[in-house]
């Protein structure tokens, strides 16, 4: 396979300009506010994650790590798909993510749910990266669950 | 590289023993592979090595010809199983200069090797008559350094959890060099054993130990040398070193996985408790106790790694046959080629010894602020294998402020031209991420 193909213009771009980096403080005082921080043990990538919600809206997804720019790039990429959209939907769009990240190359991604995500086809055929990639969106999962989410997916309005 | 004339009468650099470096790769049938359409270019060695066809010829032929489970049977087969596993005891003795081959026990890996001896330590603690030496508690202290795996470091972190002593640990300067300097006060009379990397596997570096020897004799401490990255690529002469213990693995060293060393001198051994429980490592078992037998098999339970072993005997031979001196000299060699070649990549910064000395053929390096994971994948997109990450030594990385490092390392096999095919995939990778 060549590395082009793995690494995307697209991954590039939002590893080099990433949107929506650096954890916020909700503007919301009444929000619910909580982050995971989490670890990819086998290469040190860390990425801490935080979300403010009512409880069915992710007012604001933000982020902060450092690592590869598989892991960077996802981050920002989360951050964009996520943030500011229904809880329900946020879950959806991460089940796809997360089913795309798995599938070894063999899923269609669904470009109106996945947006920029469609960009990780390539990683997904490398063992190796995939869990690069997962690290924002683990950390993403656990977060909301802290900050009294339910999490379970339903079908997303394309 | 600078080369300076040697005076006449003294050693002259044609004195050192060389080797034809392509007869010794068309041993290694995997070096002809090709990895995403380019030639295999194999820098991790320090990870795993390759291994030669006379020790793949030797595991298969042990298979086989005389495959059998070893010191339990009166039959052919058994017979020779148990000469070819002891057989390969002295091989290895002989290979580090052992006094006797009754001083190698065989592991599964450095690992287990260094978990025996911590964990004979822990069984000696609970026990009131056993050998003062292995005795650990409150007050006592265990002394490793900044530079250990990880292998050297979690053992003897719960080693101390469960016996209440103390672990402390030398320093690493700017240049990766071990921080002596504290040596009198670090290892002193309340210190029961230092545990010390030999080679670095993640600097390179190659530690001087006859000081750290001297005091721990001083202090009546003992001495083991976790020597995973060295064994494989220099001389090692357990009685010149004069520790207490030293450790290594087989799959660095040409020898197959799943087969290790710990070399202990022989009064040590006998003084140790058992670790593993179960069939081989006893004298007399009865169901109100047992006894236990002599070293090594005292600390072999079970039914060995024999074939493994048996390989690790032939990858010994192959070694010896191609000269350990002169292996150490190659790396030495293209150590310096690389440190030169490296020098010119922009933005290329070493962690650990920028020269030649005191250290030996692995060099980690970061490119710019370019995670090492990108700049491993892109290498390997090119056919250059190098390990990316903490390398299981992630104090240093700590130490040195990187969450992970580049590495590429060196063996008998490697080449020049694969140095160069490193540099040329270091030059893609800044375009990529340019």
């Amino acid at each position: 396979m060549q590395v082009d193909q793995l690494y995307q213009e697209i991954i590039l771009d939002h590893y080099k300009h990433p949107h929506g980096r650096g954890l916020r403080d909700a503007d919301d005082p009444a929000a619910s506010v909580a982050e995971a921080h989490h670890v990819n043990p086998t290469c040190g990538d860390e990425v801490t994650v935080r979300v403010a919600t009512d409880g069915a809206v992710l007012h604001d997804v933000s982020y902060d790590g450092y690592g590869c720019s598989i892991s960077q790039a996802s981050a920002s990429v989360l951050h964009e798909l996520l943030a500011g959209r229904p809880a329900a939907e946020a879950f959806a769009v991460h089940a796809a993510f997360v089913e795309f990240m798995s599938g070894r190359g063999e899923v269609t991604p669904d470009e109106e749910v996945l947006g920029d995500g469609v960009a990780f086809a390539g990683v997904a055929r490398y063992p190796a990266r995939v869990k690069c990639a997962l690290l924002p969106w683990m950390a993403f999962k656990d977060a909301a669950a802290r900050a009294g989410v339910d999490t379970s997916p339903t079908e997303v309005q394309g | 590289m600078t080369t300076i004339a040697i005076p006449p009468g003294m050693p002259q650099y044609g004195d050192v023993p060389s080797y034809d470096v392509a007869a010794v790769r068309a041993d290694f049938p995997i070096l002809d592979r090709k990895v995403n359409g380019h030639p295999l270019v194999y820098l991790d060695s320090a990870n795993t090595s390759h291994k030669p066809r006379q020790v793949l010829d030797a595991l298969r032929e042990h298979y086989e010809w005389r495959n059998a489970n070893v010191s339990r049977s009166v039959h052919t087969l058994g017979t020779e199983a148990t000469e070819a596993y002891e057989g390969a005891r002295a091989k290895v003795a002989a290979f580090i200069n052992a006094p006797s081959p009754d001083e190698v026990v065989f592991t599964k890996n450095s690992t287990e090797a260094i978990n025996i001896v911590a964990y004979a330590f822990s069984n000696a603690s609970l026990r009131p008559d056993a050998d003062p030496r292995f005795r650990l508690g409150p007050g006592d202290e265990v002394v490793i350094s900044e530079m250990e795996h990880h292998s050297n470091i979690v053992p003897w972190q719960l080693l101390c959890e469960r016996t209440g002593a103390t672990l402390r640990w030398f320093p690493v300067t700017d240049h990766g060099r071990l921080d002596e300097s504290g040596l009198t006060d670090l290892v002193n009379e309340r210190t029961k054993i230092v545990s010390l990397v030999h080679m670095s596997n993640i600097l390179g570096t190659v530690n001087a130990t006859s000081r750290i020897t001297q005091r721990v004799r001083e202090v009546g401490a003992l001495l083991l040398l976790d020597c995973s990255q060295s064994v494989p690529h220099m001389p090692m002469d357990v009685v010149d070193y004069d520790p207490d213990f030293i450790v290594f693995t087989g799959h660095k060293m040409c020898a197959p996985s799943g087969i290790g060393v710990l070399w202990g001198r022989t009064e040590l051994l006998a003084a140790m408790p058992p670790v593993l429980g179960g069939g081989s490592m006893i004298e007399t078992v009865a169901m109100s106790g047992s006894t236990f037998a002599p070293p090594p098999t005292r600390f072999e339970a079970g039914t060995p790694p024999i074939a493994e072993a048996v390989a690790l005997g032939a990858a010994v031979d192959y070694l010896s046959g191609v000269g350990m001196r002169a292996i150490q000299w190659h790396e030495k060699q293209l150590t310096a080629y690389a440190l030169d070649a490296l020098a010119t990549v922009p933005g290329l910064r070493i962690f650990g010894p920028n020269v030649p000395v005191g250290r030996g053929g692995t060099i980690s390096f970061a490119l710019g602020d370019i995670h090492p994971h990108d700049v491993g994948q892109v290498l390997d997109s090119l056919g250059v294998q190098v390990r990316v990450g903490h390398h299981c030594a992630r104090p240093v990385c700590t130490r040195f402020g990187v969450p992970a490092t580049t590495r590429a390392s060196f063996y008998l096999y490697t080449t020049t031209e694969e140095i160069d095919a490193l540099v040329a995939g270091l030059e893609q990778v800044r375009k990529v991420f340019a």
